[in-house]
């Protein structure tokens, strides 16, 4: 311990009297992943190269700290993906010593798991039997998602710690009750809990922590020159797998991500923010939710969401 | 520290509302994000499109915070919905919790993370049974303030008459329950008078509308009590085979504990008791959340402690100030609310998750049951079915470390989970 003296020179000075809410918000987070490690035998931290999963790795490094991240993450590429995305997510792994998995649905395709209606159809809904067999292929007895309560009103309603059955099934009307900080993570084989530690953070704060500790993130959450189309009030930018059909008019447009997931079915919005304070004067000032602006198929029915976490999705 | 914000309220603000079925609670809500302009265009027409699909004349705000298709059948909540806002002042986390009785385990839930309940009542009605339970509720779980929003004032007239005798026998309820002071405050939630803003309605009412309460209140752990109690989760030991790259620590083996100070605050050269055995260390270093080391922690922060000398500490152990010791006991007294469908079964034990500690209890005697809605005591009659609440003795397989709850609303709570299923049985507090 001496040696740590004479190596780190940097003491806090500061005598905390009470805690922001970042902070707030931080603490309650390393908690929660703290009590996943300690409490179950193989986690793994879901990690898809987004801005939330950023953030949660981000904690989970820091919670453990200076002990390297004690689970591995996975990965359920859709294949459907940004370059920058896939390049940012092996950068990282590979900066900070992790193990990644990567479960594919065009693996699940190939083995006949999953079927598609259409060739380029959205590989979202898919994503749901890759995670599934990947938990029972590795054992994950918990996975560790950045899901927040206030992208979407099924989500508003889990619990941070969120059992599944042996089918991946979340059952909304009879979730375990959830006091205090006491967090009930007991499964039996093949059953499997979600955690979500950001549970409670919503897409300002998630913004502000990003700025705060300076998170690196894809160029795509950045302001950015792309091809889109305007279609049904939302850009669709305009890739291999998602061409403008007839009629349509392509435009060059300014344009970020604030949400990353398949191609065919996350919209950027029109910004010149290039910077994350720009992107935080935005996040205050729109008048549109995350999904609501950038989700192509979240709308089809009041229910989308819940209905696809019944099923097994994160 | 935020050097924005010089009040010393903390920044975030968690609270619940709760109230009869009909009082408004979801249109409460929905109003508090719709004049907090924190409502989105795209919520907004989606529940103006709902709304309309149900033959509804104006916008149904409920809407907002049911969440799920179930509820939207059948036009109740059962479980809490969670909503974010802010002003810029303070952020807030909203669970707008259920007020049916047979959704009581998880209006506990919500309940059991806020700062303050807002407690719904219509002004038409008065106090009702629930508003009742719902009081006794918050106060068993540990909400620490009350405020009553007496809702529906147009429906009155904006009577000041009647909303005095209404808020006068509130205030006797809540002294009966045991909350010394509360603020009731009159509002329409429908038309929007003292929620956000003031309104014209009601000029004789002078004091704070809802969100200038909100904005004010302290929180939890502004008000939280002064004595030291960290819950040891991990122990951390650092070796060249673990360490992070490039962290401060490369070539240093160390041990360390990692957890929560749950109450109080810690300093660099403090001593500590580890409450499960008596040892004592003095705290060498604080490593904070951002990689460096800290002066001192205070309740609420996540934190790893390094010891000046080696004693035995594991996950569950309690570190505290060696003037305000932990009691240690096997027998527990204790207040339990039973969540589960499946009513309590003598001839089992049950596995107690307290603090990070986990052991398995029984329950030795089932002294009385409350009636949460007329606040009576009932006959045990040995039993505890869904959403009963009682007060029990407990017995540990081994020696226990506890704060009494009335003492210490952190470390005084506990709850129950069956083996069997791995259900979360029922909550409790340590009397």
């Amino acid at each position: 311990m001496n040696k740590l003296v004479d190596n780190l020179n940097n003491l806090d000075d500061v005598r905390p009297s009470s805690l922001s809410h970042l902070e707030s918000l931080e603490s309650e987070s390393i908690h929660i992943l703290r009590e996943v490690a300690s409490e179950c035998e193989n986690p793994a931290l879901l990690f898809s190269g987004g801005k939330d999963s950023a953030v949660v790795l981000h904690l989970a490094l820091k919670a453990f700290y200076p002990e390297r991240l004690p689970f591995s993450l996975l990965h359920v590429d859709t294949e459907h993906n940004y370059p920058e995305v896939i390049q940012y997510r092996d950068a990282v792994v590979s900066r900070n010593e992790l193990k990644l998995i990567v479960a594919s649905v065009g693996d699940s395709i190939k083995k006949g798991r999953v079927h598609l209606r259409a060739e380029n159809e959205p590989r979202n809904k898919h994503q749901t039997v890759t995670l599934l067999d990947a938990i029972e292929e590795y054992g994950f007895d918990v996975c560790i998602g950045g899901a927040r309560r206030d992208e979407e009103k099924a989500r508003a309603k889990e619990r941070i710690f969120s059992f599944r059955d042996e089918f991946g099934q979340w059952d909304p009307k009879n979730q375990r009750p959830e006091l205090w900080n006491l967090y009930n993570a007991r499964v039996f084989p093949g059953e499997n809990i979600r955690v979500f530690p950001i549970s409670n953070w919503t897409e300002e704060d998630v913004w502000e922590y990003i700025k705060r500790e300076d998170i690196q993130l894809p160029s795509i959450y950045f302001s950015h020159q792309r091809a889109v189309v305007k279609r049904n009030s939302l850009l669709v930018p305009i890739t291999d797998l998602t061409p403008a059909r007839d009629g349509e008019v392509i435009e060059d447009m300014f344009v970020r991500f604030r949400t990353v997931g398949d191609i065919t079915c996350t919209a950027p919005v029109a910004s010149n923010a290039r910077s994350i304070d720009e992107i935080i004067f935005e996040t205050k000032t729109t008048r549109i939710t995350e999904r609501g602006a950038t989700r192509l198929d979240d709308q089809t029915s009041e229910a989308s969401m819940e209905l696809r976490k019944k099923e097994g999705y994160f | 520290m935020d050097t924005n914000n010089p009040t010393t309220v903390s920044g975030l603000l968690r609270f619940i509302t709760a109230g009869s079925v009909d009082d408004g609670k979801s249109t409460l809500i929905g109003r508090l994000l719709f004049d907090s302009k924190t409502l989105h265009e795209d919520q907004l027409s989606a529940i103006q499109a709902s709304s309309r699909k149900r033959g509804m004349q104006s916008v149904d705000l409920s809407l907002l915070t049911d969440g799920l298709s179930a509820e939207r059948e059948q036009g109740i909540t059962i479980d809490v919905a969670y909503r974010y806002f802010s002003t810029p002042s303070r952020k807030f986390i909203v669970g707008d919790s259920p007020g049916h009785i047979q959704y009581t385990r998880n209006m506990v839930t919500a309940a059991s993370t806020a700062d303050v309940a807002v407690i719904l009542v219509d002004a038409e009605n008065g106090v009702k049974t629930q508003t009742r339970r719902h009081l006794y509720l918050a106060h068993w779980v540990g909400v620490s303030r009350v405020v009553f929003a007496v809702n529906k004032m147009d429906t009155i007239g904006h009577n000041q008459t009647t909303f005095e005798l209404i808020r006068d026998s509130l205030i006797n309820l809540a002294r009966e329950i045991g909350y010394e002071a509360v603020d009731v405050i009159p509002v329409s939630a429908l038309h929007g008078d003292n929620v956000v803003n003031r309104g014209e309605n009601m000029p004789w009412y002078r004091g704070n509308t809802l969100l200038e309460y909100l904005e004010q209140v302290p929180g939890a752990h502004d008000s939280s009590n002064q004595i030291f109690r960290f819950s040891v989760q991990r122990v951390l030991r650092v070796n060249r085979d673990n360490v992070q790259k490039f962290s401060a620590f490369e070539n240093i083996d160390c041990r360390g504990y990692q957890g929560l100070v749950l109450s109080g605050q810690v300093a660099v050269g403090d001593r500590i008791v580890v409450s499960h055995n008596g040892s004592e260390a003095r705290v060498q270093r604080i490593l904070l959340s951002n990689k460096r080391f800290g002066q001192a922690a205070i309740s609420g922060q996540s934190v790893t402690i390094f010891l000046a000398n080696d004693i035995d500490v594991s996950r569950g152990y309690t570190f505290s100030n060696p003037d305000q010791p932990m009691s240690v006991a096997r027998d527990l007294d204790a207040a339990l609310c039973w969540f589960d469908e499946n009513p309590f079964d003598r001839s089992k034990t049950y596995l107690m998750k307290y603090g990070s500690d986990l052991m398995r209890v029984k329950v030795k005697e089932i002294q009385y049951r409350v009636d949460v809605n007329s606040l009576e005591r009932l006959d045990a009659e040995n039993r505890l079915a869904m959403n009963d609440i009682a007060r029990i003795q407990l017995r540990s397989q081994r020696d226990i470390a506890f704060d009494k709850f009335a003492v210490n609303r952190e470390t005084g709570v506990f709850i129950l989970i069956d083996e069997i299923n791995n259900h979360t049985v029922a909550a409790g507090t340590i009397q």
